[in-house]
């Protein structure tokens, strides 16, 4: 089976840069700043594969890169290096035009291409709504930002659509013209959720969808994630320092500290059997 | 400290007043110099290359103030030359103050010969119209705009909105769109209506009624538009594709003005001004293009002679 997604020494850097960065940053420094150049390395050649159909966790502490490396996918911001391919082609949109060859390197793309392939074929849900959403336009119009951005020119199908997308998000399609500053916290998230799937993508990133919603709602969130992932048979990047989180969504981890993956593999495994004395601190430290 | 040089003043002898520059030539032909009017054209000519996009320029200061005119004005003085036939229109009259005033200064600096009439000019500056009588091959309308930049509604960044010009990113005026409906059941964008040039850029056409939108489509003339205070120029050639940004279910619609006819010349198909009677504060209505309006009333009298005209 091919990859959809591949990957490959993808870095994040703030500052200058030296020769010497790489050497003196990561996971077996234990420090992600360079000591001689004083540059942040938010993440340092991280590398994997996501294939079709597959939930990926991203498990690590506050400030390992794992939200960086999400929102570089998501073209969020410019990465310092590395390559990022798309491999749809098993996974055609219906009456899509949008055609990404698998050879080219997405970041080398112009803004242009970069907006049109995540428009079309990505969703990402953000841990806060104020991000991903417009609080003051209607939850109806939120989704159909997406659609109008995917080239959609038909209120009524718009409206149903979003309607649909809102009543299987479980947020009543009642309020669907009321803005989500109006909603409760978990509600917004459902809003985004729906948001992020309006126009059927390929590719579904989530950061830290859960965290700040109380439990009964995280449960019925994920609830929701799962059977909407399940249907759908999308790609997912879950994102979360919750390891309850990956525990229930993902089949596969990675684990990351000062910008490196220090470990990768089945969540079980993971998650039973942890190798990496941080991945042991971090299941060990779980309540 | 005070500064004491002696100020001598030039003692005012017959010799120095002849030297000062006459009326006629105290200024360049089209008061601007020469400069400003080359780097006008040049703009001019990369508006032209890419209908739509937005050009800066460096707006000079101008015998009036900012937002009366400006820079429809400085592309009237860049453009006229001595063969030109003008005429200036102010929401359709030709006879209001602004309008007036622009014309005297003009012909004031460039001796140009002034018109009313549509078909008869050659360049033509107005502010929130298009003149009714289709126009023709060679001729120029200038348009003086308050807010060059479309996107203003929805995002006050300038940074933000050149970029979303450069990915042509305009999902954010289709929401606003959509956002009305969903309140309003209709669009109730009025006058400055959003349209796409040439499928690519989004464009403010200036503050013209929705009436004159379908007039900007594939048209013969060339349309250029200026703000003067916000130092843009954008243009839209001949026979370019402009189209009003409209839903597949709600299509874009011009005023309707119902049965209604000019009370002066009795016209049904033009853009008509509400006027209030102040004697009888009945309502009126009558042609906002006078020139236009004037025409018709004059070809009418060849016909049929109104009965006041008959008395005298």
């Amino acid at each position: 089976m091919k990859p959809v997604l591949q990957v490959c020494h993808l870095t994040k850097r703030y500052g200058p840069g030296c020769p010497a960065c790489l050497d003196l940053t990561g996971a077996v420094r234990g420090v992600n700043q360079c000591p001689r150049c004083r540059s942040v390395l938010a993440c340092r050649e991280v590398s994997f594969d996501l294939y079709p159909n597959e939930v990926l966790g991203i498990v690590g502490e506050s400030g390992s890169g794992k939200s960086t490396v999400v929102r570089l996918l998501h073209f969020d911001f410019e990465p310092t290096g590395g390559r990022f391919h798309l491999n749809l082609n098993g996974n055609p949109i219906p009456g899509g035009e949008l055609q990404i060859d698998p050879a080219q390197n997405l970041f080398a793309l112009s803004a242009f291409h970069r907006r049109r392939i995540r428009n079309e074929r990505m969703g990402i849900v953000y841990q806060n709504a104020r991000m991903g959403l417009r609080l003051k336009v209607s939850a109806g119009g939120n989704i159909a930002e997406r659609l109008l951005m995917a080239g959609w020119r038909h209120v009524g199908k718009m409206q149903r659509r979003a309607a649909n997308l809102l009543a299987q998000t479980e947020v009543p399609v009642a309020r669907m013209n009321e803005p989500p500053r109006n909603f409760s916290g978990g509600m917004q998230q459902r809003v985004q959720i729906a948001k992020a799937l309006a126009t059927r993508p390929a590719l579904l990133l989530l950061d830290e969808v859960t965290t700040g919603l109380d439990v009964s709602v995280q449960a019925r969130v994920l609830d929701l994630i799962r059977s909407l992932q399940q249907e759908l048979g999308v790609a997912t990047i879950v994102v979360s320092h919750d390891l309850g989180v990956i525990r229930l969504l993902t089949s596969r981890t990675l684990v990351m500290r000062f910008g490196t993956i220090v470990e990768s593999g089945l969540s079980d495994q993971i998650l039973e059997d942890p190798q990496h004395p941080y991945t042991q601190l971090l299941v060990n430290s779980a309540l | 400290m005070t500064l004491s040089v002696p100020l001598e003043p030039m003692p005012p002898t017959a010799d120095w007043r002849d030297r000062l520059p006459t009326e006629g030539d105290r200024y360049a032909y089209g008061f601007l110099d020469e400069g400003a009017k080359r780097e006008i054209r040049r703009k001019l000519l990369k508006a032209v290359a890419i209908p739509g996009c937005q050009v800066a320029f460096g707006s000079r200061e101008m015998p009036i103030a900012r937002g009366w005119g400006t820079g429809g004005l400085q592309l009237t003085l860049a453009l006229i030359g001595p063969q030109d036939v003008l005429k200036v229109i102010d929401q359709g009259a030709d006879d209001s103050v602004n309008a007036v005033n622009i014309k005297r200064f003009v012909k004031r600096v460039t001796d140009a010969a002034l018109t009313t009439d549509t078909a008869a000019a050659t360049l033509i500056q107005t502010r929130h119209r298009i003149p009714e009588e289709p126009l023709r091959p060679h001729q120029v309308l200038v348009f003086q705009v308050p807010i060059p930049e479309p996107l203003r509604l929805v995002e006050p960044s300038e940074r933000t909105t050149r970029r979303m010009h450069a990915e042509a990113d305009y999902s954010r005026m289709w929401l606003y769109l959509y956002e009305d409906i969903v309140k309003f059941k209709a669009i109730t964008v009025g006058a400055r209506y959003p349209v796409m040039v040439n499928r690519r850029h989004l464009m403010d056409p200036s503050p013209i009624p929705r009436w004159d939108v379908p007039k900007l489509n594939r048209g013969e003339a060339l349309l250029l538009f200026c703000a003067g205070r916000e130092k843009r120029i954008y243009a839209v050639p001949p026979h370019t594709r402009v189209e009003p940004l409209a839903f597949e279910d709600f299509a874009f619609r011009v005023e309707a003005f119902d049965d209604r006819r000019c009370e002066r010349c009795g016209a049904t198909t033009t853009f008509l001004d509400e006027v209030v009677d102040d004697k009888t504060g009945r309502r009126v209505y009558s042609c906002s293009d006078t020139a236009f309006c004037d025409k018709i009333r004059r070809r009418g009298d060849r016909e049929t002679p109104s009965p006041e005209e008959k008395r005298g």
